[in-house]
């Protein structure tokens, strides 16, 4: 049996964040759509205190904010795709939003808990790092709200493991507006596109300026503990004109730079061609259609 | 074990129950509500055959915490009984050959309440699209298409 003896649902922001700093021992509960089936299996042990954090309303919504668009940690995946600001500025989450799970999991599962699960295969996770995203973390270690921000990539430690401190909550996540002329692209490869778990994904992104790519970001996801930027991909596209040369030698230094392993989902050979080809894929899509 | 009570509406009717803080919706409906229409296929959310509405929202009951349904609004199977569009999906359903073993059936006939609502003439695509997140091993789901398809035509 779990050591789980206390549950609470605190409906304020100030409250909970008090609350994890007094408690200590706390699971946090939001979508609930990983921590059930986790806990189920023996995965994830629960602490003494769960903390369903959903009644609280600061942690919601979608907010335009000077360049940046803030995107509340409780937000679900279907909230996320039918939002105007979403559409208009962020269509790439539209589509990674698409292939995320199901209708019913896309109705339940929250932006930050995807992020918080920390999985190498977590589906906006290499959008979110291609899009500049930073998540925004609060805490109250004394009698004052302490926030920071953290660029993505460095949030994550491995598999399941973040720099979230133990009494801290993340709120949001924060994405620059992007720029004129910018192109981002997310493909994620699995057996079926419904419910699956990605073999691998990739995800591109830069300014299209004259046929060139510039302010290239590029990022990995299942072929590595955290999702990964590709940073020598990146170098082979920055401020090169997209032809079939630099498509070359971008999908061979993405290729080269992935170290993944085999698992269940695929053979770390398969992974490794599969990013290749991809990489090729999507890079021949943009230059096609811009 | 802690205990919550929880205060709910469950079809329309207001309910209030006692559960253990880790159950979940799914268990809580079957077992402690006594309604069984909601089906346990899986319990990791890839089947659908406990899909309810909270809120009117569909979701995996099986990965719903029961306690997350504290002041909200549950529908089950059992409260289509009394939905125009319930029933209509329900004939539907019986009119294309729909249903074979029937287990995933309440499952699907919420998830097609769902869509429905949200887009009351879909393509057969969009059926498709729809119901990824249902699985049914008898029928090959042509016949749950048709059916889909046919209640938008009413």
């Amino acid at each position: 049996m779990t050591a789980l003896d206390n549950y609470i649902a605190p409906t304020s922001l100030e409250q909970a964040v008090e609350q994890l700093q007094e408690l200590g021992e706390v699971t946090i509960l939001a979508g609930g759509t990983d921590l059930m089936p986790q806990a189920n299996a023996g995965r994830v042990k629960f602490k003494r205190t769960l903390m369903n954090i959903r009644r609280i309303p600061e942690l919601r919504g979608i907010v335009r904010e000077d360049g940046e668009i803030r995107i509340g940690a409780l937000t679900t995946i279907a909230e996320i795709m039918a939002h105007p600001l979403v559409s208009e500025h962020l269509p790439l989450l539209v589509s990674t939003g698409d292939h995320f799970a199901s209708g019913q999991i896309r109705n339940a599962a929250t932006l930050g808990g995807n992020i918080c699960n920390a999985s190498p295969a977590g589906d906006t996770l290499v959008p979110l790092m291609v899009l500049g995203a930073s998540v925004e973390l609060a805490s109250k270690p004394d009698d004052k709200l302490f926030r920071r921000s953290m660029p993505l990539p460095e949030f994550f430690v491995g598999p399941g493991k973040t720099r979230l401190a133990p009494a801290e909550l993340l709120t949001a996540v924060r994405i620059p507006i992007p720029p004129k002329g910018f192109v981002a692209r997310f493909h994620k490869f699995g057996t079926r596109p419904a419910l699956d778990i990605s073999a691998i994904s990739i995800g591109v992104a830069g300014v299209l300026k004259d046929g060139k790519l510039s302010q290239v970001r590029v990022a990995f996801g299942a072929v590595a503990p955290t999702p990964v930027c590709g940073c020598a991909t990146e170098e082979a596209l920055e401020g090169k004109k997209l032809d079939a040369a630099t498509i070359d030698a971008a999908a061979q230094a993405a290729q080269d730079e992935v170290h993944p392993i085999s698992d269940v989902r695929a053979s770390a050979w398969y992974r490794k061609e599969m990013i290749h080809n991809m990489t090729r894929r999507i890079l021949e899509d943009v230059a096609a259609n811009h | 074990m802690s205990q919550q009570t929880i205060d709910f509406t469950l079809n329309g009717v207001p309910t209030r129950v006692s559960v253990p803080v880790q159950m979940s919706a799914l268990e809580m409906i079957r077992n402690v509500a006594g309604l069984t229409g909601t089906k346990y296929g899986c319990g990791e959310g890839e089947c659908g055959a406990c899909t309810i509405l909270l809120d009117g929202v569909s979701l995996n009951s099986c990965l719903l915490f029961a306690v997350e349904c504290d002041g909200r609004a549950v529908t089950t199977i059992e409260g289509l009984a009394a939905d125009p569009v319930g029933l209509r999906i329900e004939k539907a359903f019986v009119d294309a050959g729909a249903v074979q073993c029937g287990f995933c059936t309440p499952g699907m006939v919420m998830q097609a309440k769902q869509l429905l609502e949200q887009n009351p003439h879909p393509s057969r695509e969009e059926i498709q699209r729809g119901i990824e997140g249902n699985l049914c091993r008898c029928t090959g789901y042509v016949k749950i298409v048709d059916a889909i398809e046919a209640a938008s035509k009413e």
